[in-house]
C-alpha cells in the first residue's frame, strides 16, 4: 500500500469510527471531538500555507467571517437549514479570501504575517463597534434544522445530526487537501518555501500557487468558523476574530506539524483535551502550560507532533 | 474650532504615549531582526511592578512627589531583570532560526509572562491615580486637560532624545548602528555581537517597561492590559517603518491624530482607523514609511 493510499484508507476508517461511537460517548465528549474538528479544519487551513513557508497570524479573520456569515444567515436572513448556513459562513469567507489574495500574494515572511493580523483587526474593529450585532457581547444562534428536520428540544445542542455534518466536511475537505497537496500545485509549496526565484524561473507562477493556498486556507478556515458557531450557538468578535485566536490556531499548527493531513486534527484534539483538563484543574497557569509548550515544540520537535509518529514509522521499516 | 485644539492635544498625548511604547520595539527589531510579542508582556510588567509600588509607597506618609522616580525605578528594575533573562536564558540559542518562528518564540514568552503576572499580583485590579492627581488639571483655551497627561510629551522628547543621541552622538551607539546595517561585517571588525544584543534587548526591555510604568496611573491595571497593546505597538512600528526610530515617532503621530480625531468626531471608528493605517502603509509601502527593503535571496 503506498503512503498515500494509506492516508485515504486512515481518514475513512477514522471517519467510519468516529461517527459509530458517537451513541456511546457522553455529551462532553462529542462536543470535544467536534470542537476539535471544527477547529482542526482552520488549522488544516494555515497548514496549506505554512507548506509554502508563510505563516498568518490573522486567521482569525476567516474564521470570524465564516462564524459570523453563520450566524448573520440565522439570525437576519432567517434561515434554518445547517448546510445552508454554514455555505454561507464559506462563501462569506472565500468572498473575502479571494478579493485579499490580490494584495497579499506579494507579502512574505513577517509582512505576510503583519498584513493579516491588520486584516482581522480591521473586522474586529468594525465587530466591536456594530451594536446590531451585539458588539463585544456578540449575539445566539438558533438551533438550525437539517433537510427540514429539527432537532427536538430534548436532544442536546451538539445532536447526532450536527456532529455527523462536521465529520463529514472535515472528512470531504481533509481528502481534497491532501490530494490537493499530492498534486503538482500542491508540491509547488514546498519548492515555494525552499526557493521562490528558482520556482518562477521553473516556468511556474509563484504569486498564482500563493493566491491558490491562500483561498484554500480562507475556504477551510470560514468552514471551521461556521462549524464552531453552529456548535456553540453564540458568536462574539473577540472569540473568532481577535489576535488572541488567531495566535491560538497558530499553535495549534506549530504543535501539529505539517507533515500530514491529519496532524491539524490530531493537534488540535490535543489542545483541546488539555484545555478542557487545565482550565479545570489549574485555571492560574494554563497560558504558562501554552508557552512552555509552544518553546519546547519549536527547540526540540521543529516537524511538529506528526514527527513523532513518522520517526515511528521509519524505525519500523527499518526493522 | 475647539474640537480641533482637543484633537491636536489629545493627539500629541496619545501619540506621545505611543511613542514610548513603541520605540524599544522598534529597536530590538533593527538590532536583532525579532518582532518582539514579549514586549506587551514588558509593558504590562511594567505597569503591575509600578502600580504595586506606588500603592505602597502611599500607606507610608513619605514625600508624595517621590513616587515619579517610583516608577522609574520599577521601569529599570523590571527591564533589567526580564530583559536579561529572556535574551540571556532563551533567546540567544534561537539566532538562526527565521524570523516568523522569533515571533513566536517570544510569543511563548508572552503567554507564560501572562500567567506570571497572575499568579504574582492576582487577577484583581490596581488604580495608582495618585501620581495623576497630584499635578491637578490645567485649562487650555477653555479645555480642561491633566497636567500628568501633557507630562507625558516631556516623557516622550527625552526618551526620544536620549536614544537618537545615543545611537548617533556615543561610541556603543555606533558600533550598534554598525550592527544594523551588517551584522557579519560588524562581527569580523571585532564588535561583540552578542554583548550588543543583549544590551540592546534590556534597553528596549526598559522603555516597554516604562512606557507601562508611566501609563498606570491612566488606567486601572487589570490582567489582560498586554494583549492590547502589543498590537497596537505593532501598528504603530510597521506604519513607521520596523526597525526605524524616526518611523515609530511618525507612525506614533499618525495613530495618534488618527485616533484622536475618531474618539472626537466618530467614536465607533476608533479600533478601525489605527488598523485601517496600517493596512494602508503596508499596502502601499510595505516596509512602512521609512523602513528599509530588503533583497530577495536567491
Amino acid at each position: 500500500m503506498t503512503h498515500q493510499n494509506r492516508t485515504v484508507w486512515c481518514l475513512t476508517i477514522a471517519l467510519i469510527l468516529l461517527v459509530a461511537v458517537q451513541p456511546v460517548l457522553p455529551g462532553w465528549a462529542v462536543n470535544m471531538i467536534a470542537m476539535s474538528l471544527s477547529n482542526g479544519l482552520v488549522v488544516l487551513g494555515l497548514m496549506v500555507i505554512m507548506r509554502a513557508g508563510l505563516v498568518s497570524f490573522g486567521h482569525g479573520l476567516y474564521f470570524g467571517l465564516g462564524g459570523y456569515g453563520t450566524a448573520l444567515g440565522a439570525v437576519f436572513l432567517g434561515i434554518t437549514d445547517a448546510f445552508v448556513l454554514v455555505l454561507l459562513g464559506i462563501i462569506a469567507s472565500t468572498f473575502v479570501g479571494f478579493v485579499l489574495s490580490f494584495m497579499i500574494a506579494r507579502y512574505r515572511g513577517i509582512f505576510f504575517a503583519l498584513l493579516n493580523l491588520a486584516f482581522s483587526m480591521l473586522l474586529f474593529g468594525i465587530l466591536v463597534n456594530s451594536i446590531v450585532l451585539g458588539s463585544t457581547d456578540g449575539f445566539s444562534v438558533p438551533v438550525p434544522s437539517y433537510f427540514g428536520y429539527v432537532p427536538s428540544s430534548a436532544e442536546t445542542r451538539v445532536s447526532f445530526l450536527l456532529y455527523g455534518m462536521i465529520c463529514l466536511l472535515v472528512y470531504v475537505s481533509t481528502l481534497a487537501v491532501h490530494r490537493y497537496l499530492n498534486s503538482t500545485m500542491g508540491y509547488i509549496g514546498e519548492a515555494i518555501r525552499e526557493n521562490e526565484v528558482r520556482v518562477d524561473y521553473l516556468g511556474a507562477s509563484v504569486k498564482q500557487a500563493i493566491m491558490v493556498k491562500y483561498i484554500i486556507s480562507a475556504i477551510l478556515a470560514g468552514m471551521g468558523g461556521a462549524c464552531t458557531v453552529l456548535l456553540i450557538g453564540h458568536v462574539t468578535p473577540e472569540d473568532t476574530v481577535y489576535w488572541t485566536r488567531s495566535g491560538e490556531f497558530v499553535f495549534v499548527a506549530i504543535l501539529s506539524g505539517t507533515g500530514n493531513v491529519a496532524a491539524p486534527f490530531i493537534g488540535s484534539a490535543m489542545f483541546e483535551l488539555v484545555r478542557t483538563y487545565a482550565l479545570q484543574y489549574a485555571p492560574e497557569v494554563w497560558q504558562m502550560l501554552l508557552g512552555a509548550t509552544l518553546l519546547l515544540v519549536i527547540m526540540f520537535l521543529p516537524s511538529g507532533l506528526w514527527s513523532l509518529i513518522r520517526s515511528h514509522d521509519r524505525k519500523r521499516e527499518q526493522t | 474650532m475647539l474640537s480641533f485644539v482637543a484633537i491636536l492635544i489629545d493627539g500629541v498625548v496619545y501619540a506621545s504615549w505611543l511613542f514610548v511604547i513603541g520605540i524599544g520595539l522598534t529597536l530590538i527589531y533593527g538590532v536583532m531582526n525579532i518582532l518582539n510579542v514579549a514586549h506587551g508582556s514588558l509593558y504590562a510588567l511594567g505597569a503591575y511592578s509600578a502600580a504595586w509600588l506606588i500603592g505602597q509607597y502611599f500607606l507610608l506618609d513619605y514625600p508624595a512627589a517621590a513616587s515619579y522616580l517610583l516608577i522609574l525605578i520599577a521601569a529599570v528594575a523590571i527591564g533589567v531583570i526580564f530583559g536579561f533573562i529572556i535574551e540571556r536564558g532563551l533567546l540567544r540559542f534561537m539566532y538562526d532560526r527565521d524570523e516568523v518562528v522569533m515571533v513566536l518564540v517570544t510569543y511563548a514568552v508572552f503567554l507564560i509572562l501572562e500567567d506570571v503576572m497572575k499568579l504574582t499580583w492576582g487577577v484583581e485590579s490596581y488604580m495608582p491615580y495618585q501620581p495623576r492627581y497630584l499635578l491637578g488639571n490645567i485649562s487650555i483655551m477653555g479645555l480642561p486637560f491633566v497636567v500628568y497627561d501633557l507630562c507625558l510629551v516631556l516623557l516622550a522628547l527625552v526618551v526620544g532624545i536620549s536614544v537618537w543621541l545615543g545611537l548617533n552622538r556615543t561610541r556603543p551607539g555606533k558600533l550598534l548602528i554598525a550592527v544594523i546595517y551588517d551584522r557579519e561585517l560588524a562581527l569580523t571588525i571585532g564588535i561583540n555581537v552578542g554583548r550588543v544584543f543583549t544590551i540592546t534587548f534590556v534597553i528596549g526591555s526598559i522603555l516597554g517597561a516604562l512606557g507601562g510604568g508611566f501609563t498606570a496611573p491612566l488606567i486601572s491595571v487589570s490582567p489582560g492590559i498586554g494583549i492590547e497593546i502589543i498590537v497596537l505597538a505593532f501598528a504603530v512600528v510597521v506604519i513607521g517603518g520596523l526597525g526605524s526610530i524616526e518611523g515609530a515617532a511618525v507612525g506614533a503621530l499618525i495613530v495618534g491624530f488618527g485616533r484622536a480625531a475618531a474618539v472626537h468626531l466618530l467614536p465607533q471608528a476608533e479600533l478601525f482607523v489605527v488598523f485601517g493605517v496600517m493596512t494602508l502603509v503596508l499596502l502601499i509601502r510595505p516596509h512602512g514609511l521609512f523602513g528599509r527593503a530588503v533583497l530577495r535571496k536567491i
